[in-house]
């Protein structure tokens, strides 16, 4: 093999044999995926809100009214048990008074308030009240237009810019504070090799990084791709040498891995905020867009939205695509000036 | 593996006036090298006497603050592509991926190099052949070194750089390491490695360099350095009394006399008559013996009367 071949295989072999490096790349992805699950999970009917009816008051009298309705999980409860239950949160309004009813509830707590208000809709429902103005609902959202929909490229993209970054940055800190690296430079080894390599393995990674995510979000979310496969894996890769080469430029002077962990935090923390993973960057000031726009997690977001979510092809994401390059080649040439080899 | 030439035009390696300091510290101070081709050349001396730097320098991996380094005839500034085929490099602390195999860590090495050995021969020819497909980090300090010095020889060198290359093993492994490096000279290979054991010194370098805070004290054969003390002899001797170097050198055939504390070493070319003498000398001034010992001249005798300090010390 070639001494590149050789150098890529030996990247692959050292991360693939560190248990702890192998769970942090793939498993982690995976564990994101299963979060987000929980946290978005489809409720096909809503949870009933419980609340306390106290023994011996008014209250008492709507205990059928309030079993009969959905929205709320009447329990009876004597003054001391309600209380109680109250303070501790465990319940978010008790019902009591004499003559009339009476909510005792903390308005601080937004649960209390949506109790009140399911538990008042629900009285007045039962005694024949009507509503002044009628209100249609709709509350099914449609795959492909959902909050999840937009989240999955992100966190593609939010993926791709952490491994990419802590893969490259932790190997090579590691093997320059064990003095592998002088050794390898004490050989006739290219050091453009050494980290074309290094770029290299990663796309090797790639295959176990992304399509877990991909794959788990279409099962369980239902979210599909709206363009073509070829072309999120040409955005995915651009994406991938991207961060690995800011990953080197990151690790290029770092003699500890504490030192590489803080530059390469440096370098995400803003991204993570500004790039639109969680919260679209329009949501940032006008003047400070310029510079959101240009950061390369934007860049690669941007494209990753448009051929998941918008269907467009590889021509129309020309834009970002360039500015990722931009930054790719930017990045690998500065790393090999600045590169500290001892 | 392939034969050498014999050495050619002479020089292997040739360095003069090199200094470098790190801080405050002067790290190498004006050292001055001469190493033929097909000559095992040892640089002796204790921890931070600037024998790695000076290796360093040598192989190309540190800059001098000045000086000039000129290996088989070659600069580093002008011919590092020609150069660094041409030598085979062991670093003085264990520097391969733990997870990589023997036989990966020397394909790996291999294939930087444009010729050398078979993989399988090598590992053969270092008895690593049971350990081929184990991990390094599984290894032990004696196999690691060996591969290590596979490593260094992967690119059929003509100069093979040692950084202490025993420290930290067992007498067996040792002992394998220099049966390596012996093998690798009687093909007509050039070794420049550094160590502070007298024995391996002794045994391995047909001429030593003795390093000390970063200056060359003295070069030469073993049998050169241990004639400069003028006798082939050392008495040591501890007693009650305050002897002056002036009054003990004029004990007959002793050459030099060494104060370290209350511990006092003559080099003799006659023992049996400085012995009795000595006796005599401290009976009339009504002392006593409490330690006598006495033993040929070695390395470490040289090192002590230029130094002032004892090489197995640190």
């Amino acid at each position: 093999m070639s001494a590149l071949q050789e150098l890529v295989a030996m990247r692959i072999r050292t991360f693939i044999r560190e248990p702890e490096a192998l769970f942090w790349t793939f498993g982690f992805p995976i564990l994101l995926a299963i979060g987000l699950g929980l946290a978005f999970r489809e409720e096909t009917e809503p949870t009933p809100v419980p609340v306390a009816i106290e023994i011996g008051t008014a209250a008492e009298h709507y205990l059928d009214a309030l079993s009969a309705a959905p929205e709320v999980e009447p329990i009876l409860l004597d003054r001391a048990a309600a209380e109680q239950a109250l303070r501790t949160g465990e319940i978010p309004l008790v019902l009591a008074g004499t003559g009339s009813v009476l909510f005792r509830y903390d308005p601080a707590r937004p649960e209390s308030r949506q109790a009140r208000l399911l538990t008042d809709f629900a009285i007045q429902r039962a005694a024949g009240g009507t509503r002044p103005v009628e209100i249609a609902e709709d509350p099914e959202r449609l795959p492909g237009g959902r909050y999840i929909d937009w989240l999955i490229p992100g966190l593609i993209g939010l993926n791709l810019m952490s491994t990419g970054m802590w893969g490259i940055g932790f190997g090579i800190v590691h093997m320059r504070q064990k003095k592998q690296l002088k050794r390898l430079i004490a050989t006739p080894m290219r050091r453009t090799d050494f980290l074309l390599a290094q770029i290299l393995a990663r796309l090797a990674f790639l295959l176990f990084e992304v399509p877990p995510i991909i794959l788990f979000a279409w099962l369980v979310f239902k979210v599909e791709i709206s363009g073509s496969l070829l072309a999120l894996l040409v955005v995915i890769m651009v994406g991938a040498f991207t961060f690995a080469g800011l990953g080197l430029l990151a690790s290029s002077r770092a003699r500890t891995v504490e030192g590489a962990s803080g530059i390469n935090n440096l370098v995400m923390l803003p991204m993570f905020v500004l790039s639109g993973v969680f919260f679209s960057a329009s949501r940032f000031p006008d003047a400070m867009q310029p510079i959101i726009n240009v950061l390369p997690l934007t860049a690669l977001n941007d494209a990753l939205r448009a051929v998941y979510n918008e269907g467009l092809p590889i021509g129309a994401l020309s834009g970002e695509l360039a500015i990722l390059a931009v930054w790719t080649v930017l990045s690998f040439g500065l790393a090999l000036k600045f590169y500290r080899w001892q | 593996m392939t034969e050498h030439r014999p050495a050619g035009d002479g020089v292997a390696i040739r360095c003069r006036g090199l200094h470098k300091r790190f801080g405050n510290t002067i790290a190498v101070d004006s050292v001055d090298l001469d190493v033929a081709r097909g000559e095992c050349f040892g640089l002796l001396g204790s921890n931070g006497a600037g024998k790695t730097t000076t290796i360093e320098i040598l192989e190309g991996l540190q800059e001098p603050d000045a000086g000039e380094v000129e290996i088989l005839g070659l600069r580093w500034d002008r011919d590092e592509s020609e150069l660094r085929p041409r030598l085979g490099i062991q670093l003085q602390e264990t520097e391969l991926p733990e997870r990589l195999t023997v036989e990966e860590t020397l394909r790996l090495f291999r294939s930087v190099y444009p010729t050398g050995p078979r993989v399988d021969q090598l590992v053969d020819y270092v008895e690593l052949g049971e350990k081929r497909s184990d991990q390094v980090r599984v290894l032990s300090g004696g196999q690691r070194q060996r591969l290590s010095l596979a490593c260094a020889l992967v690119g059929d060198p003509d100069i093979l750089f040692l950084d202490e290359p025993t420290t930290g093993l067992d007498p067996q492994s040792r002992r394998h390491i220099w049966d390596l490096c012996r093998d690798f000279r009687t093909r007509g290979g050039t070794i420049l490695m550094s160590t502070h054991f007298m024995d391996e010194a002794e045994r391995l370098a047909d001429r030593l360099a003795i390093m000390d805070h970063g200056s060359v004290l003295v070069a030469g054969t073993t049998r050169e350095l241990i004639a400069s003390l003028g006798g082939d002899h050392v008495v040591e001797f501890n007693s009650t009394l305050e002897l002056g170097s002036d009054e003990l050198g004029h004990l007959p055939a002793v050459t030099r006399v060494d104060n370290a504390g209350a511990h006092q070493r003559l080099a003799t070319r006659e023992p049996h008559r400085t012995i009795p003498a000595l006796y005599r000398l401290i009976d009339r001034r009504q002392g006593e013996l409490t330690a006598l010992n006495t033993h040929h001249a070695t390395l470490d005798d040289v090192f002590l009367s230029l130094t002032g300090r004892q090489l197995r010390d640190d």
